[in-house]
């Protein structure tokens, strides 16, 4: 907006301002804050009158308004919860339960789908024939096909199921049934302290020892088996705990007890295929901003790295697809986002995520349209506002340093 | 940009509150929203035709208001859409299985034009369970449509009764019974008179029985925004009209007789004497087009619901008051 100032205008800016007000007025950069700020108090009149106008409407048409409705009773079950929930729980907390059920499902999303977007955007330039065609089809078929479609689909696939007194048996550990997958669950007796600690410090430790191998490499040349040391610490640390402690651990299997099963830990088909749906679906876009991404990278990077005898994979890992970042970071981003605002779709199958649970149920219940639908803006603006802060601040590192 | 934002805020400023009644008779139709496809209640033949006992209310209205049962436009929504799009005066009377409550009544800017179909919500579970009754379902999935006064009803029966149940919940009555035929849930809670519609929708009917308990009220009505009296009473008098046509021996084969020689309160209804029509800005013989076109309460509920429909339902609460029931129709006059 601010372009580089001529001389002339440094020069203005420069002399004295015995002209007081008008050349304060003159001041390029003044003038433009009166008037950013006559525009800014404009909108909020706007934005005032317009809300205000609204709630005048609703009351003379006897809808209730206000947000005291927040603090009453529920009054209904909600299907999955990641906080200890009760149909007498507030309003309230069906928000943040829905919130969190939100973020749990975008989290899955945006890992599996970054794995799957990753995998098959580099397998499209693989030198094998089948291996290339297979991540061309995949884009082409995920991408094309409306991601509700694709949610429905993965349940219907769940409904086809057996029913729970039938299910299929995995060793008596895991059980798979129409109602969700039911896992064994560990859980810590005490004196399992010990064992999480151990976990802690391996993680320090890997890092420390990859930031000291990376200044040795810088300085020295020499390698340092990274990979193969941070196993070795991840896993024997906490196995040197664990044996040290007596094995404070059990597992807590699942089990059929009446109509259900109960223990372990429950899985709901619901967010299965949500999270099934939204990886494949986002993944295939992911995998076309990979291959934009390499594509970006000259040949010339690939050819001087063979040219000092890089291996392929190194050549990959090392030179291409560090270089790639800065193209495929803000698509990144922007896929990420789409993937949250994809998350709402759970209506479809219901998920009890925030749009189902407190855009739909609860507004349902209250009706109170305007309060319900603000606060849940809200939310998935915030949500996405963060995912944007994170890849900018990851995209700053992966953008060219020039000098 | 100003001018557009000027033109928001007046438009903002309009008020809905506006005849709906007048509305009605200069568009020459009623709009009329109604479930998404219930037995018995409102659904849609292979012709496009609605039929239903939901649907009847609204044809009553149109043949009250215009003289004509088929001017009505039919507007299928889910339990969750629907008191948005009577808010909103998308549509002009909400007759869709709705239950008449205080919360609905007094926060939604809405009123109940009258009971139609006095319900209580109920359960519904595969024969294959072996349960005799719903004290035996602790720990069971339950398949719920979303954003009905049955979310609510369950929640209390199972707390009362110290049990646990987990409530998978859908937008449509045919997700409701796709879930519960996949056995996603171990039963299903709806409202007795439509689990009888939703069990002869199933693949195979007689694997599934409707426990005996009643777990709610579910007294269901029509529905029509507040503040707009002229239509409310019009509403309300038309629902009143064809169970006093009932409770009047009036019926869609005698009301013409009955108009030219019928006893004083039959004349009275039909529109052959009195005023009744014009008080609510209708035309004299409104009673007598329902009756005609449409049918007097018992002829609906029969058509529909009772004995001429697969779903058999018998009169129960629904007969009249000195039948056995509790339908009552204020006095006309
Ligand atoms: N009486 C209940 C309505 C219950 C309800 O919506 N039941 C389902 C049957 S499970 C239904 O009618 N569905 C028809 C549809 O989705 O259009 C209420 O007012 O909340």
């Amino acid at each position: 907006m601010f372009s580089k100032k001529t001389t002339e205008q440094i020069e203005c800016e420069n002399r004295p301002s015995h002209l007081g007000i008008k050349s304060f007025y003159n001041n390029p950069k003044h003038r433009g804050w009166i008037y950013q700020s006559f525009l800014f108090l404009f909108l909020i009149g706007f934005f005032y009158s317009i809300v205000s106008n609204t709630l005048d409407n609703m009351s003379a048409q006897g809808i209730k308004s206000g947000f005291s409705f927040l603090n009453t009773s529920a009054g209904f079950d909600v299907l999955m919860s990641l906080l200890p929930f009760q149909t007498t729980d507030s309003y309230l907390k069906v928000f943040t339960i829905g919130i969190l059920n939100t973020i749990l499902v975008s989290i899955i999303g945006i890992i599996f789908s970054t794995l799957l977007g990753f995998i098959f955007g580099v397998a499209y330039f693989s030198r094998n024939y089948l291996i290339k065609k297979i991540a061309i089809i995949y884009v082409e078929i995920f991408r094309n096909i409306p991601v509700i479609l694709q949610v429905i689909f993965w349940y219907t696939v769940f409904n086809a199921l057996p029913i729970a007194r039938e299910s299929l048996n995995f060793g008596d550990t895991v059980f798979l049934n129409v109602t969700g997958l039911y896992l064994p669950l560990l859980v810590g007796e005490s004196g399992s302290g010990l064992v999480y600690s151990a976990l802690i410090v391996a993680i320090v430790s890997v890092f420390l020892v990859k930031r000291w191998a990376t200044k040795r490499q810088e300085k020295t040349g020499e390698q340092f088996p990274i990979l193969w040391t941070s196993l070795g610490l991840i896993t024997g640390l906490p196995l040197l705990a664990l044996l040290v402690s007596g094995v404070p651990f059990h597992f807590d299997y699942p089990a059929l007890k009446g109509f259900n099963f109960r223990g372990g830990i429950t899985i709901i088909p619901e967010l299965i295929s949500l999270a099934i749906a939204l990886s494949i679906y986002t993944g295939a876009f992911i995998a076309e901003a990979v291959r934009a991404g390499i594509q970006s990278v000259p040949a010339g990077q690939t050819e001087a790295a063979r040219s000092v005898g890089l291996k392929e994979s190194k050549i990959m890992s090392l030179i291409v697809v560090p270089q790639s970042m800065r193209v495929i970071t803000p698509m990144l981003n922007s896929e990420y986002q789409s993937l949250v605002k994809n998350t709402t779709i759970a209506t479809a199958i219901g998920y009890p995520e925030l749009f189902t649970v407190f855009a739909g149920s609860v507004l349902n219940q209250v009706g109170q349209a305007v309060e319900i639908m603000f606060m849940t803006l809200v939310i998935y603006f915030c949500i996405n506002m963060t995912i944007s802060f994170v890849m900018n601040r990851f995209n700053k590192r992966s953008e060219i340093t020039t000098r | 940009m100003t001018l557009a934002a000027v033109g928001l805020v007046v438009a903002a400023q309009s008020s809905f509150a506006g005849s709906t009644l007048d509305a009605v008779k200069k568009k020459g139709s009623v709009s009329c929203g109604v479930s998404t496809g219930l037995a018995g209640f409102s659904q849609k033949d292979e012709k496009g035709n609605w039929s239903g006992l939901d649907v009847d209310v609204c044809r009553s209205v149109a043949a009250a208001v215009l003289g004509d049962a088929s001017k009505v436009q039919f507007k299928p929504l889910t339990a969750k859409e629907r008191f948005l799009a009577l808010q909103s005066g998308e549509i002009d009377i909400l007759s869709r299985n709705t239950t008449w409550t205080h919360t609905r009544d007094t926060s939604l800017g809405l009123n109940f034009a009258g009971v139609i179909y006095y319900d209580g919500a109920g359960f519904m579970v595969s024969k294959k369970l072996g349960v005799k009754s719903a004290t035996e379902l602790d720990g069971a999935n339950a398949c719920i449509q979303a954003g009905t006064s049955t979310e609510l009803a369950i929640a209390d029966y199972f707390r009362e009764n110290k049990m646990s149940y987990k409530a998978i919940t859908f937008d449509t009555s045919d997700q409701t019974r796709a879930g519960f035929e996949s056995g996603r849930c171990d039963f299903l809670v709806s409202d007795q008179s439509q689990l009888y519609a939703l069990r002869i929708g199933l693949k195979d009917p007689s694997a599934a029985i409707v426990l005996p308990e009643v777990i709610s009220k579910e007294p269901l009505g029509p529905v029509v925004r507040q503040n707009d009296d002229e239509w409310f009473n019009v509403v309300k008098w038309v629902v009143n009209a064809s169970i006093e046509g009932e409770f009047q021996g009036v019926t869609s084969a005698n009301a013409k007789e009955l108009q030219a020689n019928g006893k004083p309160g039959q004349k009275r209804l039909l529109g052959s004497e009195g005023d009744l029509g014009e008080k609510l800005g209708l035309p004299a013989d409104w009673a007598y087009q329902v009756i005609k076109q449409v049918g007097n309460y018992s002829e609906s509920f029969e058509r529909n619901v009772g004995q001429g429909s697969p779903l058999k339902i018998a009169r129960g609460l629904n007969a009249q008051w000195n039948k056995g029931g509790i339908m009552y129709s204020p006095a006309m006059r």
